[in-house]
């Protein structure tokens, strides 16, 4: 199933793989090194590399984290339709095969760069950084990561995004946020999407789902909308107007001064 | 479930350490791990035999240590244990809490042999 993770490996088939010695211990020359360190290390390097590049350029970056099929790419399209002469937008998808997301968001006139990760489930920095550099950053103001659909992985990772948005779909549960806290734990914005289905779904309570992210003490806002019928999407662009200001303000502080060359006539 | 690329990333740096030791061989990795590092331990100790093939770390044993969760209200200032998907104060029930240990994922020390 996945070739960097572990969860190809059982308890049942390790033994096929582990190499053959018993653990050796011998009493002499043994030194104990205090180490200390946090173990993604170089994906975190990596990411903070990223940020600067898009923090160079001002561009919000923002990832997309879901399970699979709670309405991603649809939230996608129907935010470029509607932003697109505002803000200029483009996307990297990551999927573990094919090309079709990145397809359904170039039909809407934006760029959009594939990552197929194979049998990983989840983007991380490196792979981030390789679409970054087929993007030309100086013309967008708003990147969109689509991590892979999965509500494990993809939280351990950073990209070198500014902000985390989790989409949980009306069809999934409300008590999500109580099974993967890790994921929700991370979200500095909740969309809780297929809103447009909550009249047929009984047993799916928006109250209850916010519950369970202040549970995690988890302060973030939580946005219901439907990107099939169009409801709520109001809010949702304008937290994305608000945070792009934010950014391009930030970016503006870090641009040195402009140096002036030539001589003042008065 | 990414837990292989964690042990990759782990004997990167115990391969470095190792180095910078001029160590021989790694007996021993103790690792601290947090509920909500975001890893199995389980699945870490599953995929570290074969992450260790062809190391310096051959045949090194893996310790994990599991780190408690405590989280700090903001409201009444108690440091409390919680649960993974309950961070809110043991004292007064308010969510308006600060976790203080329990994400950590840490390599903490490493046994080695000198030639
Ligand atoms: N009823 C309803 N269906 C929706 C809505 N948004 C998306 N869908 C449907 O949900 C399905 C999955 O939508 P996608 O946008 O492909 O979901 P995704 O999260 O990008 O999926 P992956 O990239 O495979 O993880 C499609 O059949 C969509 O038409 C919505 O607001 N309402
Ligand atoms: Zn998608
Ligand atoms: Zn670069
Ligand atoms: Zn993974
Ligand atoms: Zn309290």
């Amino acid at each position: 199933m996945c070739d960097t993770c572990g969860c190809n490996i059982t308890p049942g088939n390790k033994h096929l793989i582990e190499a053959g010695g018993k653990l050796s211990h011998s009493a002499d020359g043994k030194a104990a090194v205090e180490v200390l360190h946090g173990l993604l290390g170089e994906n975190d390097q990596q990411a903070a590399h990223n940020r600067e590049h898009l923090e160079k350029h001002g561009v919000l970056a923002i990832n997309l984290m879901s399970s699979p099929g709670a309405g991603k790419t649809a939230l996608l399209e129907a935010t470029i339709a509607a932003m697109k002469d505002e803000l200029r937008i483009a996307v990297i998808e990551g999927d573990l095969e094919t090309e079709n997301d990145a397809e359904r968001i170039r039909a809407q006139g934006v760029p959009a760069i594939q990552i197929t990760t194979g049998s990983a489930c989840h983007l991380d920095a490196h792979m981030v950084h390789d679409a970054l550099h087929h993007l030309d950053l100086a013309k967008i103001d708003l990147l969109f990561i689509e991590n892979v659909g999965n509500l494990v992985c993809p939280a351990s990772f950073d990209l070198g995004q500014h902000r985390n948005v989790v989409l949980l779909s009306t069809t999934e549960g409300d008590d999500k946020p109580a099974k993967y806290p890790v994921m929700f734990r991370a979200a500095d914005l909740l969309l809780l999407t297929k809103s447009d289905l909550l009249a047929v779904l009984d047993d799916f309570d928006p109250a209850r789902a916010e519950q369970h992210l202040r549970q995690l003490a988890n302060a973030a806002p939580v946005l219901q909308l439907s990107a099939r019928k169009g409801a709520g999407m109001d809010a949702w662009f304008g937290w994305l107007r608000a945070e792009t200001a934010a950014r391009r303000a930030a970016a503006r502080k870090l641009r040195p001064a402009e140096r002036f060359n030539g001589v003042f006539r008065v | 479930m990414h837990e292989l690329s964690v042990c990759q990333a782990l004997l990167a740096q115990v391969e470095q350490v190792a180095r910078e030791n001029a160590a021989h061989s790694v007996e021993k990795v103790v690792l601290r791990i947090g509920p909500l590092s975001g890893v199995e331990p389980r699945l870490l100790q599953d995929a570290f035999p074969i992450a260790r093939a062809g190391t310096v770390a051959a045949s090194a044993e893996l310790v994990i240590e599991e780190l408690p969760l405590t989280v700090r209200c903001q409201n009444c200032g108690a440091e409390t244990a919680a649960a993974p998907n309950r961070l809110i104060c043991g004292a007064c029930g308010d969510w308006h809490t600060q976790l203080i240990s329990g994400d950590e994922l840490l390599l903490a020390s490493i046994e080695l042999t000198k030639s």
